[in-house]
């Protein structure tokens, strides 16, 4: 058939919304529905194929429900599947017409034809109508039963899609532990995969209300549901594989020797044409190594050749999606990839997200013996005619300059580009010079010679200017005109319409005017006026200030506008370590794309299978929400190397080429949303459950306005704890990288302390018997580390508590965060007096 | 997991549109091509492949024109659903024999009878032509070949080799020929992509090959073949770094398709696989080893008095006579103060075209064919605006180039034969092989 006109493509309000047209169809399929003559059915296609392009193009052609399932009687498998696409689209906004069609679905359900049989099964899950699915029961469990493989491919999505129509109908049917069964029986890898998907995200969905779903997700890792899949890894399809894979790398082995056979098992994979089998091999490889320093590093030398083969290979867009994943590898281990420098290089007609992380990457390989070629090549860049991307490279040769010791040769090109006498390469080599000055201050007569030379009516950038005005400030003793220059900025004060600038422009001028009075004096009377008639609140601030503190004492004034500074010696990273951490922990994700963690940019309800076991890096989380209680599977993580986080793994690496084990403070942009607080309604809900801890029902009896004097008892400490605290464990991680370290302690464990100490499980019972709550642990004999929370009695005050205990030297290293610092010193001698008091009966 | 699924036109149009698992809003398709269409206004360049407005990624490849986009709220994985996206493209016209718009608007019927067997509430079922064919059941409309703008390679190898059918490559997996019977055929194709940067003074910076043997499979019943390489193929560097010379092909890395298997590949450089029906790569290779490239370009660009310079190109071709290479497009952007551009070609050249990009600030020299060993110049006048700051090589170039070179590899890489496993008097069927080097970033700075 034709495309359908171009007037019939638009669907904006204005037009006629083939109304005509849809009635027309309706007379039409009316005429035919009933009809047997010979060659109906290639008259009903034209039509069908018409209403299905309407749809297509976003006409409304649900008012023909009823015609099309009137004309849905045929056994014409072509006629069949559109008639299935049409009912699965419309049958949602129409759930009474929908009945109509359960008629002829279920029927087909028992045709011969297994593809039959499968394809209305599909569409019959497909109706998302809630008050249809008693009709769906019956056909899914003869579907999971059916001698075709095709058909069970089908009940077992269908189990899933009716599990998202009603969850308790599909649980009550006992369908989950079905298709638990053919996951672990069926011939069919499809099947088997297909079940793993549906699965995963059954019991994740469940598994906030059930401990047994939670418990049944945790098998899904288990040792031998793994290596009942890994042994058929090859069987499965490419995209399956994938499945597989990502499942594999949440799997914690027991053994080393369990880490190389797996590795070795899954070698080839890396030579596989399908970038996402690739990645997701990597992905296996880099998380069962990362307590083996060693083989870690050997990984990445692996992983490089083949990564580097997808990047060059296939589509942009396939190869971007590797680049990204290159990228993040590169940042984390520049050394690794120092000589293959080159393969960053960027092409011409290349797409600028392409070039923006090659610039990137370029940056961090930089060392001793590759910086000259790579500057130079990022000079060649600084003249593109992509301009974006030339203002890029001219940061990244700033950046190479900024991490380098020896950074002769980049200062000469630095200049060089001041002397280009394009306005955008000027703008941003003011800015680096800046930077550069700050860091180098050795540096500042040659750089300044040039500078000096910049007419300030050239930059109009305000980064730029403000720049170009710092610097006049900072060495107006050197530069001969520096007191002119500002003076006639300030005359233009008006025509400056960046508060930035403004702001410089003051600052400037009074360092200007304690370096050389007589010549600024005019100058600064101007910018202090000016500015304190200034209509933005900061620059008037500022001047008003100055203009007082120059009033109040000139050399006090001195020392606070102009302190002898020292040079900066790392400039802070743009992300936090944590952040860094957390991004390769959801390696092969959307997360490495666009560069930042999931919960960033994802939903909650959304984060996908396991999401929640990913919370906290790689340690294990104990205790759901709900119910407050350590569970015991949660401490039995035995990997060994739980006590590390990536990032401190790095720096005992000690190989970080560009002292960037600088931890950054935290970002601020990392904070979101706290998830909200359930305590107060489950304290109420449980008044008489305040159990063990005397000091807190005080304040629960206080909460529930019985009047009783909540008087401390004289004997406990000021500081009262609710005994029964919540704090979801994504909660916990956004308040840890949030809150600031309020106090960081180191005490010793007593000698009983240290010898109850058997495992990881003693302590947390330990604690919770004085109000403060284990959220996750791990580690083996001597290093264990654990994370505490606890709650103020009265109010949802929050203490967050990472405690390191190394049983052979009986020390513990606490590091405690609170939400109200005032208390944190109060707290933190509870915790140690609960901590000392572990062992003695 | 994938939400939805659609494929729109150039315009933006939906030309089908496959809704899974109802988690996106309807509106999806509308609100991602806006974003890409008006993604350069902020200065940042194209619309990246995965991008997320208010909780929902929207993933697109684009192919033949056509923007093949998924969207899912879950963060999945990148990689996946673009090669996925890719697959699906692949997959079509493998179906249909040719992907554009107009075919695609022919069939999207079939077209949503893929889609739901690719896909099932959001997870990949199978992209097998073999095995989507018995649940596929419309037959694809075929449009009129002549009518169709040449595409990609196919079109290469019409000019380049007479005896290939034009149409071959273009025919469906699954349509038969008029006569009711399928011709037993494979294509075997060597396409190589390389990327040369050169320095103002001609020395080769970097250089690289992206290779990837193709194959379309037209055999009934799937037989098993054997495909042989050379025998002095060599894969990974560092053991080989000094071996240039030797005459040895050394690959840096390669990977291969799912079929193939490597039991005696690194014996005999034999290759052995069971072609799935349709288009897939049997391997991809990449070569950092050096090679000589096909072109050697000379610029000079010169101040000739007051506004004016004069500029020089010269291209060389260093391959054999009997080879020809096709669609050849100079670029150098010059500076952005040039008003005009005057061109004076060589006396006899034909087939060459000459333009001056005003919005690019971009010359072109198109040639529509280089015979090997051939030379050729151009000669352009250029005016400025205003004076040059200083240097002007420092506001113009790089040269780039694109071109095509049909029967010509510059890795050396063969298919030295390509046989069927279990051989048969009667069974003999059509087997092509056939080379393709293409420009992928072919760079001469000033």
């Amino acid at each position: 058939m034709a495309p359908p006109a171009q007037s019939q493509r638009s669907s904006s309000p204005s037009q006629p919304s083939g109304k005509s047209e849809v009635s027309d169809l309706k007379l039409q399929l009316r005429q035919l529905a009933g009809s047997r003559a010979p060659g109906v059915d290639d008259s009903k296609r034209e039509l069908f194929k018409k209403v299905i392009s309407y749809m297509t193009i976003g006409i409304d052609v649900s008012s023909l429900f009823g015609e099309m399932v009137m004309c849905s009687a045929t056994s014409d498998i072509v006629l069949k599947k559109m008639c299935y696409l049409y009912v699965g689209n419309y049958a949602k906004v129409n759930p009474d017409l929908a009945l109509l069609t359960i008629n002829f679905l279920q029927r087909d359900c028992h045709d011969e034809d297994p593809m039959i049989r499968g394809l209305a099964l599909r569409s019959l899950c497909s109706l998302r109508v809630a008050n249809l699915v008693e009709y769906l029961v019956g056909p899914l469990g003869s579907g999971l039963k059916d001698s075709n493989s095709y058909v069970r491919v089908v009940a077992v999505i269908g189990v899933l899609k009716l599990y998202h129509i009603s969850a308790s109908t599909c649980v009550d049917a006992d369908f989950p532990s079905t298709l638990k069964h053919l996951m672990l029986n069926d011939s069919d890898t499809q099947v088997v995969a297909n079940c793993l998907s549906a699965l995963q995200e059954i019991w994740s969905a469940e598994a906030t209300t059930s401990e047994e779903a939670s418990r049944e997700r945790e098998a899904l890792i288990s040792k031998p549901v793994i290596y009942y899949l890994l042994n058929r890894i090859k069987e499965f399809s490419e995209w399956a594989q994938c499945l597989v894979l990502e499942l594999v790398a949440k799997y914690v082995p027991v053994e080393s020797d369990e880490i190389f056979d797996i590795m070795n098992l899954l070698e080839d994979r890396l030579q596989h044409a399908n970038g996402a089998v690739v990645l997701a091999t990597i992905k296996v490889f880099l998380h069962l190594t990362l307590s083996l320093t060693d083989v870690h590093q050997q990984v990445y030398e692996r992983i490089k050749a083949p990564l580097l083969t997808l990047v060059s290979s296939g589509s942009p867009e396939q190869s971007y999606a590797v680049l990204s994943h290159l990228h993040i590898l590169v940042m984390r281990a520049p050394y690794i990839f120092s000589s293959d420098y080159k393969h960053f290089y960027c092409q011409y007609n290349e797409p600028s997200y392409v070039k923006r992380l090659k610039l990137e990457m370029l940056t961090a390989v930089a060392n001793e013996s590759n910086t000259y070629e790579i500057v130079t090549e990022l000079c060649e860049y600084a003249a593109n005619v992509d301009i974006p991307i030339a203002r890029e490279s001219i940061r990244a040769v700033g950046k190479i300059a900024l991490q380098q010791y020896d950074v002769n040769a980049i200062v000469d090109r630095l200049l060089q580009f001041l002397e280009m006498e394009k306005d955008y390469v000027t703008a941003e080599a003011l800015v680096l010079v800046k930077d550069l000055l700050r860091k180098y201050p050795q540096w500042s007569h040659d750089c300044i010679a040039v500078v000096g030379n910049i007419s300030s009516k050239n930059v109009q950038e305000p980064k730029a200017k403000a720049a170009l005005i710092w610097m006049l400030g900072e060495y107006s003793q050197d530069m001969q005109d520096a007191p002119y220059i500002l003076e006639s900025l300030v005359e233009n004060w008006d025509e400056e319409h960046s508060a930035e600038v403004r702001l410089h422009l003051l600052t400037a001028v009074m360092k200007c005017f304690f370096k050389r009075p007589p010549e600024t004096q005019n100058a600064l009377g101007a910018a202090l006026a000016a500015g304190i008639a200034d209509f933005h609140q900061d620059v008037h601030d500022r001047a008003l200030f100055y203009y007082r503190i120059l009033q109040y004492n000139v050399s006090v004034a001195e020392h606070v506008v102009n302190p002898p500074k020292q040079a900066v010696s790392v400039f802070a990273d743009t992300q936090s370590s944590e952040i860094k951490d957390r991004i390769f922990d959801e390696f092969n994700s959307l997360s490495v794309v666009y560069q930042k963690p999931s919960y960033m940019f994802t939903d909650k309800e959304h984060r996908g299978p396991f999401e929640f076991s990913d919370e906290l890096g790689n340690l294990s989380i104990g205790g759901e929400a709900a119910d407050n209680v350590v569970s015991a599977q949660s401490v039995e993580a035995n990997d060994k190397d739980l006590l590390l986080t990536t990032s401190e793994k790095e720096e005992t690496r000690g190989s970080s080429t560009n002292g960037s084990a600088y931890t950054a403070p935290y970002d601020s942009s990392s904070t979101s949303v706290f998830a909200s607080q359930t305590r107060i309604e489950s304290e109420i809900s449980n008044p008489t459950s305040a159990g063990h801890a005397p000091q807190a029902s005080l304040g629960i009896d206080d909460l529930l306005g019985l009047g009783l004097p909540a008087a401390p008892a004289p004997s406990s400490p000021q500081l009262k704890l609710s005994s029964k605290a919540v704090l979801d464990p994504s909660a916990f991680q956004q308040k840890w990288r949030q809150l600031p370290v309020a106090l960081s302690q180191e005490c010793s464990v007593s000698p009983q302390g240290v010898a109850a100490f058997t495992g990881p499980q003693a302590l947390p019972r330990h604690m919770q018997s004085h109000s403060i709550h284990c959220i996750a642990s791990g580690g083996q004999s001597p290093n264990f580390k654990f994370f505490f929370f606890a709650q103020k009695a009265e109010e949802t005050s929050n203490y967050l508590v990472e405690c390191i205990i190394n049983t052979s030297s009986a020390k513990a290293q606490i590091k405690i965060k609170a939400d109200d610092q005032s208390t944190s010193s109060a707290f933190s001698t509870l915790f140690q007096s609960a901590l000392s008091r572990f062992g003695i009966p | 997991m994938i939400s939805q699924l659609f494929v729109l036109s150039q315009r933006g149009d939906n030309i089908v549109f496959r809704d899974y698992r109802g988690e996106v809003q309807k509106g999806s398709a509308e609100i991602f091509f806006r974003k890409v269409k008006f993604w350069n206004d902020g200065g940042e360049g194209d619309a990246p492949p995965a991008f997320n407005v208010n909780g929902v990624n929207y993933f697109h490849v684009r192919v033949s024109g056509l923007l093949f986009v998924a969207t899912t709220r879950v963060n999945v994985s990148p990689s996946l659903v673009l090669e996925l996206l890719q697959r699906i493209a692949r997959l079509i016209k493998d179906y249909l024999g040719v992907l554009n718009e107009d075919s695609l608007r022919n069939n999207f019927v079939l077209v949503y009878e893929l889609l739901d067997e690719v896909i099932d509430f959001g997870y990949a079922q199978t992209t097998s032509t073999e095995v989507l064919k018995s649940y596929v059941f419309n037959e694809p409309v075929m449009i009129d070949a002549a009518r169709m703008p040449s595409l990609g390679p196919a079109a290469i190898f019409m000019q380049g080799n007479k005896r290939m059918p034009g149409t071959a490559i273009t025919k469906s997996v699954v349509a038969n020929e008029p006569g009711g019977r399928r011709r037993e055929e494979i294509f075997v194709d060597v396409i190589e992509k390389i990327s040369v940067t050169f320095s103002a003074s001609g020395y080769i910076l970097t250089s690289e090959i992206d290779g990837t043997i193709q194959m379309k499979s037209y055999l009934t019943g799937n037989p098993e073949i054997l495909l042989a390489l050379n025998d002095d193929l060599n894969i990974g560097r560092g053991d080989y770094r000094s071996s240039y010379g030797s005459g040895a092909v050394i690959l840096d890395d390669c990977n291969f398709h799912e079929s193939v298997h490597l039991n005696s590949f690194d014996i005999d450089r034999t290759l052995t696989l069971v072609p799935p029906d349709g288009e897939f790569s049997v391997m991809n290779y990449r070569m950092t080893q050096e090679f000589k490239p096909p072109f050697r370009i000379n610029a000079l660009l010169e101040e000739a008095g007051l506004l004016k310079a004069e500029l020089i190109l010269k291209v060389h071709a260093e391959f054999s006579s009997s080879i020809t290479a096709n669609s050849i497009l100079v670029q150098m952007p010059v500076p952005t103060y040039t008003t005009r551009v005057s061109f004076d070609l060589e006396p006899g050249a034909v087939g060459n075209t000459t333009d001056y990009r005003e919005s690019s600030k971009t010359l072109e020299w198109g040639l529509k064919k280089i015979v090997g060993g051939s030379e050729h110049t151009l000669r352009a006048k250029l005016t400025f605006a205003q004076e040059p700051h200083g240097n002007i090589t420092k506001e113009a170039g790089p040269v780039s180039m694109t071109f095509t070179i049909p029967m010509y590899n510059a890795s050396r890489l063969q298919v030295k034969y390509l046989q069927m496993a279990k051989k048969s008097n009667t069974y003999n069927p059509y087997r092509w092989v056939r080379y393709v080097t293409e420009a992928n970033s072919y760079v001469a700075r000033l």
